[in-house]
């Protein structure tokens, strides 16, 4: 992965945490990495554990952000929260999975939340 | 809200329902999904309409986006659902004006170009339309002389989803069907009955079988003219009205050969499938969706069956229902359609495997076994709904030389062939029926019975065991049509004795 492209993908997750404690999260983890790939962010509301994918575009040439986010990507989101359920020892907790969109166009930031996308 | 709804007709066999094509695009994960039991045709109409959405200049929302085909019971087929679903989704994106919506029957397929593809079937499915009480339909441009044949519904065709959408949205048109022309008049149709030459009786015949709608048989050696007059029946048979005529169209349409119909083409049609054909090519059917047969081609027409003796015996005999019925009935694992199929039938036979049986100057060679064989195949109940058994001599050097009066032309005889069917409509409209061969046997000899004195000839060969009841319904309905055609009030002598030797005997090849 080149710099620019990592740089690209670090700054859409700052934005989108930022989004999420905006909306009252509470962030419990970021790029939380395991076997088979990585967590951008885990965070909390409510008393609900929301495991959030991001993906950020600077243009819709290849199609939304979300058009990336394959039935593959959301079945390793799935065994990866397992994963960070049983290491950090949570259970009994209501569990959702969300896909965040971040478009970085023109000097403007656009942010997509889409919710239980699983 | 992303919710939308648009209409379509989907078509099993001839028979229309009205689809109805549910949008409900929400905030999730792109994907599209489309429900309500498609086949394999139906489900590639996502990839269809996504790429006609997208290169036609609208896009295609990066949501969820659901389509549901109700009645969601119903397994439907085809891509005519293609232009429906795409303007249920542009409608649910808000890009198309819902109301317009609600009134309108969709058809048609799309390319991935947003171009619309004629379909078959259209014209079925714009009646089920008209019946369902739609105001509108929009077709493709391909199909629209088609679906313009559909009197009290409006029709437009368009040549791409741009111009639909363009439409609907109050700022574009869509054409119209141009103006009926009335189908060409026969001009240039070169089988005519006076090109039939030494066959004067062979040809009498045919006139009678035209006039009473009476299938008919014809045996003869190989060359002697059955495939000729056989060809010329449909020149002397009564245009087809309006309404036949649409039934024979929505038959051809779903049937499609790739044919485009132009303008109601009234011409009996005649259907000649040859002797190898299937159970299936002669009274429909096929995998999956049923699909009309000669049978059903031939409906209002002529079905000729060519060498007759050499089809499957249950091939022909799958002939009996739609001989009794004027329907066929075929069941799939779909479901089962129903075909009209109300058609005369002619048979050509040679009476013999080597076909010279009862030639005067050559000897058949076959086996008394063989001859037996070969007539079988014919069973009694199909040989049973025949009133005329011709057979057909080989034409002697005399005619070939002009030396025989040359017969009437088709113009002449279908003259008198009308007459004659409007003399029998006026007597038998109030029992219900149209033709002569329709009556049955208790009617004939019932209220429209006939003299003791014309029927003396008939009486005694019912007698004598010459002749079956059957044989005998059969002679009386003939001698009607032959009264008719020549003008006479009730059937006389004269005409029973013609009726007999036009009936000739319960065994086909003994004429």
């Amino acid at each position: 992965m080149t710099d620019a492209r990592q740089w690209l993908g670090r700054y859409g997750e700052d934005r989108a945490c930022e989004y999420l404690v905006g909306q009252g999260y509470q962030i419990l983890d970021r790029n939380w990495r395991y076997r088979e790939g990585e967590l951008d962010i885990v965070c909390v509301l409510r008393g609900t554990l929301v495991f959030v994918e991001v993906k950020t575009r600077t243009s819709l040439a290849t199609g939304s952000p979300f058009d990336a986010i394959t039935k593959n990507k959301l079945a390793r989101l799935r065994r990866l929260a397992a994963s960070w359920c049983a290491n950090r020892q949570v259970s009994n907790s209501q569990v959702r999975f969300d896909a965040i969109g971040v478009l970085v166009h023109g000097g403007r930031v656009t942010i997509e939340h889409l919710k239980q996308v699983l | 809200m992303s919710l939308a709804k648009t209409f379509s007709v989907g078509l099993y066999g001839l028979t229309g329902t009205v689809i109805g094509v549910e949008t409900d695009i929400s905030s999730q994960l792109p994907s599209f999904t489309l429900v309500g039991l498609p086949d394999a045709s139906l489900s590639e109409a996502t990839a269809r309409v996504r790429a006609a959405c997208t290169n036609s200049g609208f896009g295609f929302p990066s949501k969820k986006v659901v389509v549901n085909l109700s009645p969601a019971a119903v397994p439907k087929s085809g891509s005519a659902f293609d232009l429906a679903i795409a303007l249920s989704i542009l409608a649910a994106m808000e890009v198309v004006p819902k109301p317009q919506l609600e009134d309108l029957c969709i058809i048609g397929e799309l390319g991935l170009d947003g171009s619309l593809r004629q379909v078959p079937g259209v014209l079925p499915m714009v009646m089920h339309a008209r019946q369902m009480g739609f105001t509108s339909v929009v077709c493709p441009l391909g199909n629209l002389s088609e679906a313009g044949m559909v009197e009290g519904i409006q029709v437009l065709g368009a040549a791409d989803l741009l111009s639909i959408a363009n439409w609907l949205s109050d700022r574009g048109v869509l054409e119209e069907p141009g103006s009926k022309v009335a189908a060409p008049a026969v001009a240039g149709n070169q089988l005519d009955l006076a090109q039939v030459i030494g066959q004067n009786q062979a040809v009498e015949g045919l006139i009678v079988a035209a006039a009473g709608g009476h299938h008919f048989a014809m045996v003869g050696a190989p060359g002697a003219g059955k495939t000729m007059l056989a060809e010329r029946l449909p020149s002397i048979l009564p245009a087809l009205s309006t309404e036949q005529a649409l039934e024979v169209a929505a038959i051809e349409s779903i049937a499609g050969n790739g044919q485009v119909a132009l303008n109601l083409d009234t011409q009996p049609r005649f259907q000649a499938p040859h002797h190898s054909s299937s159970t299936a090519a002669l009274i429909g059917g096929g995998s999956g969706v049923p699909r009309p047969g000669a049978v059903s081609k031939a409906h209002h027409g002529v079905l000729f069956l060519d060498e007759a003796l050499e089809f499957q015996g249950h091939s022909l005999d799958s002939l009996r229902e739609p001989l009794e019925s004027g329907k066929v009935l075929i069941n799939r694992s779909g479901g089962s359609a129903t075909f009209p199929a109300k058609f005369q039938l002619v048979l050509a036979a040679n009476p013999c495997p080597c076909g010279l049986s009862g030639l005067a100057d050559r000897d058949c060679t076959c086996s008394a076994m063989a001859i037996r064989r070969y007539t079988n195949r014919l069973s009694g109940p199909v040989l049973d709904r025949i009133d005329i058994r011709l057979a057909i001599k080989p034409v002697s050097l005399g005619a070939n030389l002009g030396l025989f009066d040359v017969g009437p032309t088709s113009a002449e005889a279908l003259a008198r062939v009308v007459r004659a069917r409007e003399a029998a409509s006026d007597r038998l409209s109030s029992f219900g029926y149209r033709l002569n061969s329709e009556v049955p046997g208790p009617v004939l000899r019932g209220r429209l019975g006939i003299g003791a004195k014309a029927l003396k000839d008939l009486d005694r060969m019912l007698m004598a065991g010459k002749t079956s009841m059957r044989g005998y319904d059969r002679c009386l309905r003939l001698a009607w049509t032959i009264a008719d055609l020549e003008g006479v009030k009730q059937p006389g002598p004269d005409q029973v004795r013609i009726a007999v030797s036009l009936r000739g005997t319960d065994n086909l090849l003994g004429v």
